[in-house]
């Protein structure tokens, strides 16, 4: 029998009603990530990969309905009682967010802000060794002059430093998962990478669990374990990285590796996915992806694809190319 | 300042120039007024015979000595009156501050909090009746209701009539009170202070909540909002720490500048609660041409006014980092 994962996400749904008429953005997503392991979601803006994350976790907007299952170390989070649900967030699940800018509290300093979720969590700690503490975590994530560091306002700092502080934050209590919502998407191509430096870095002395939401997939080629490919609420395609980059299935995640700049000169360049990805309100019937797929065939517009899997490769298509293909 | 302040004097001796009313009128008798001796005599003890630069001239200089003429009709220096009336106008003013900016901000940070419920509907509503009702109308109402009819407030004044006020000390009969250390009396002048204050800080509340709403529904919305929640804080927390605390500056500079409306608004409440400041010491002297002391209490509402405005500078300084490192 084996044990159940640090967080595993069990056919997850979400929906907003708007004008009495109900829009699935989440429409069954299932993931799991292991403590030290990092697991990217990948998917186009819209495709429900923030509201699916953030709604495991309760923090969905208000007009939002959720359902299935979300488990963190074998206690279920949907429907949990919010004050149980506060004293995992932020404590043993922490999240950063794509503009650390707004991210961060501007009449807070960066001290502050970061000594609070400290004694959110542990009542008996004073606010000096909540701020001794904070200027550890700078120094850990690599910030120059803590001591002095903290006491500043965060428009005093750059955008790769305001990163840091919301990871320096988000690691304050030595969280098991972190959950990283395109944490470089804001910020300039160098400092992107040392972004990804210091949350891999992380991971490893932490023994954190890491989730890298991200619309770009070149991202996770060296930084992600497992990656899960999002498309309109649903998750297509979930492989080991180096399958999914070798031998992707699904005909979306095949257009995704041929649009990365770099990916496509070394490959044959196989297509681009044209045109946008449907509405919530009119979504197609069948596979999702069939107006914009190169492979479309009659089947596609009628049928929903089944998930078909090859050990850990699970690809949702009528024509997923998994060697030996089965129905799950 | 000190050109604003002269500007005030300025604009305040100009305008009783150009009113149509006639002092003598309020100094000398009707039956007098026949009289060229005693018209005569009047005017030059009141200076009224002098050219208007002349007057302007020695009102200033007066002035720099802290006289400001003697009133018509009480026949006291106005220095003295405006002296023993300021404070009781500023005991109103502030207490009525102290509630409109409470229930404002309860009122504009549940209604954005709940927005577009039953909540936001009910705050909507009493923001728009304390503003759109006069002063006078809700004052005269609701002293009826409590006062008259159902006896659980105190009527018009400061104090109960049969009691003797506390020696004056700063003038705040609720501070001078304590300061005699008589209890009972303070809780009858906090008591008596209740009504008055809230009429007054009613009208303003309904700005301050409506200001406040709008702020805190576009903070609730920042990113910021999401990072607290996500460090486990509580909503009260989030609300009031993280929310609340970014439209501080806003929520300042308008209670600042509802000072304004409340010293104004202050006139009307103080004639209908027999309220002894300058506001119905102001109708007083309205009423009977009492130049000095029309021009006295304006230069002192308006110097008043100033400061209020120079406090509400330095608290939006304070209150805003990015202003005070940058
Ligand atoms: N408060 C809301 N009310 C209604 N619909 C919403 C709300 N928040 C998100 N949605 C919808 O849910 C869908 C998924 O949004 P989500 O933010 O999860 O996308 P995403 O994959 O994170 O995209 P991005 O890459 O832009 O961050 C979108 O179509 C969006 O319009
Ligand atoms: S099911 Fe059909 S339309 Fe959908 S991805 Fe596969 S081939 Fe394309
Ligand atoms: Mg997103």
């Amino acid at each position: 029998m084996q044990q159940e994962p640090l967080f595993a996400v069990r056919d997850l749904r979400v929906s907003f009603t708007r004008h009495g008429q109900s829009f699935k953005a989440v429409r069954g997503i299932s993931l799991h990530v292991d403590h030290g392991e990092v697991l990217g979601i990948v998917g186009e803006s819209g495709s429900g990969k923030s509201v699916g994350m953030l709604s495991a976790l309760g923090l969905q907007p208000k007009t939002a309905s959720v359902s299935g299952s979300a488990r963190f170390n074998g206690r279920e989070l949907v429907g949990m009682p919010m004050a149980q649900l506060r004293a995992l967030r932020g404590s043993r699940i922490a999240m950063i967010f794509q503009d650390p800018l707004s991210s961060l509290n501007p009449v807070m300093t960066v001290g502050a802000q970061i000594a609070e979720t400290i004694r959110l969590h542990n009542a008996g700690v004073s606010k000096r060794a909540a701020m001794d503490r904070a200027a550890e975590l700078l120094a850990l994530v690599a910030i120059p002059q803590p001591d002095r560091r903290i006491h500043q306002f965060p428009h005093e700092f750059s955008g790769g430093m305001r990163q840091r502080v919301m990871i320096a934050m988000a690691v304050a209590n030595d969280p098991d998962l972190l959950i990283a919502d395109e944490p470089t998407t804001a910020l300039d191509v160098t400092v992107q990478a040392q972004i990804m430096d210091v949350l891999t870095d992380l991971r490893r002395r932490l023994n954190l669990g890491l989730i890298l939401i991200t619309h770009d997939l070149g991202v996770l080629a060296g930084h992600a374990d497992r990656v899960a490919v999002v498309y309109s609420g649903e998750v297509v395609e979930q492989a080991n990285v180096d399958a999914l980059f070798a031998r992707p299935a699904h005909p979306y995640t095949r257009g995704l590796i041929a649009s990365i700049p770099n990916m496509a000169e070394e490959k044959e360049r196989l297509f681009s996915i044209d045109g946008a990805p449907p509405p919530l309100g009119k979504l197609p019937g069948g596979c999702a992806f069939h107006p914009r797929c190169p492979q479309a065939q009659d089947i596609c517009r009628h049928v929903p694809p089944p998930v078909r899997s090859n050990g850990d490769h699970r690809a949702a298509c009528h024509f997923a190319t998994l060697p030996v293909g089965s129905a799950a | 300042m000190p050109f604003l302040v002269l500007g005030i004097v300025t604009l305040a001796f100009l305008l009783t120039t150009v009113t149509k009313g006639d002092p003598l009128t309020a100094i000398v008798s009707d039956r007098q007024m026949n009289d060229p001796v005693a018209v005569a005599a009047a005017k030059a003890r009141w200076g009224l015979d002098r050219s208007l630069p002349e007057r302007y001239v020695i009102y200033v200089g007066n002035l720099l000595t802290g006289d400001m003429g003697t009133s018509f009709i009480t026949r006291r220096p106005v220095a003295q009156d405006v002296f023993f009336r300021l404070p009781a106008t500023m005991e109103l003013v502030l207490a009525a501050m102290l509630i409109g900016s409470t229930i404002g901000i309860t009122l504009g940070v549940l209604a954005a909090y709940f927005r577009n419920t039953v909540i936001d509907h009910a705050a909507r509503f009493f923001a728009l009746f304390g503003s759109s009702i006069p002063v006078f109308w809700l004052g005269l109402a609701l002293l009826y209701v409590f006062s008259v009819k159902w006896g659980i407030l105190p009527g018009p004044g400061r104090l109960d009539p049969r009691a003797t006020p506390p020696p004056s000390v700063t003038g705040f009969m609720t501070i001078d009170t304590l300061i005699a250390g008589n209890m009972k009396l303070f809780l009858d002048a906090l008591w008596h202070l209740i009504l008055p204050a809230f009429v007054l800080g009613w009208a303003v509340a309904g700005t301050i909540s409506r200001l406040v709403r709008a702020n805190m529904l576009e903070v609730l919305d920042r990113e910021f909002i999401l990072t607290a929640r996500a460090k486990g804080a509580g909503e009260l927390r989030v609300v009031v720490r993280h929310a609340l605390r970014n439209t501080l500056v806003p929520t300042l500079t308008v209670i600042g500048y509802s000072f304004a409306y409340l010293l104004t608004g202050a006139v009307l409440t103080e004639t209908i609660f027999s309220w002894p400041g300058m506001g119905s010491y102001a109708v007083e002297a309205a009423r009977g041409l009492d130049f000095p002391a029309i021009i006295g209490v304006t230069i002192v509402g308006g110097v008043v006014f100033l400061l209020t405005n120079l406090i509400t500078d330095i608290a939006y300084v304070i209150a805003n980092p990015r202003v005070r490192l940058g």
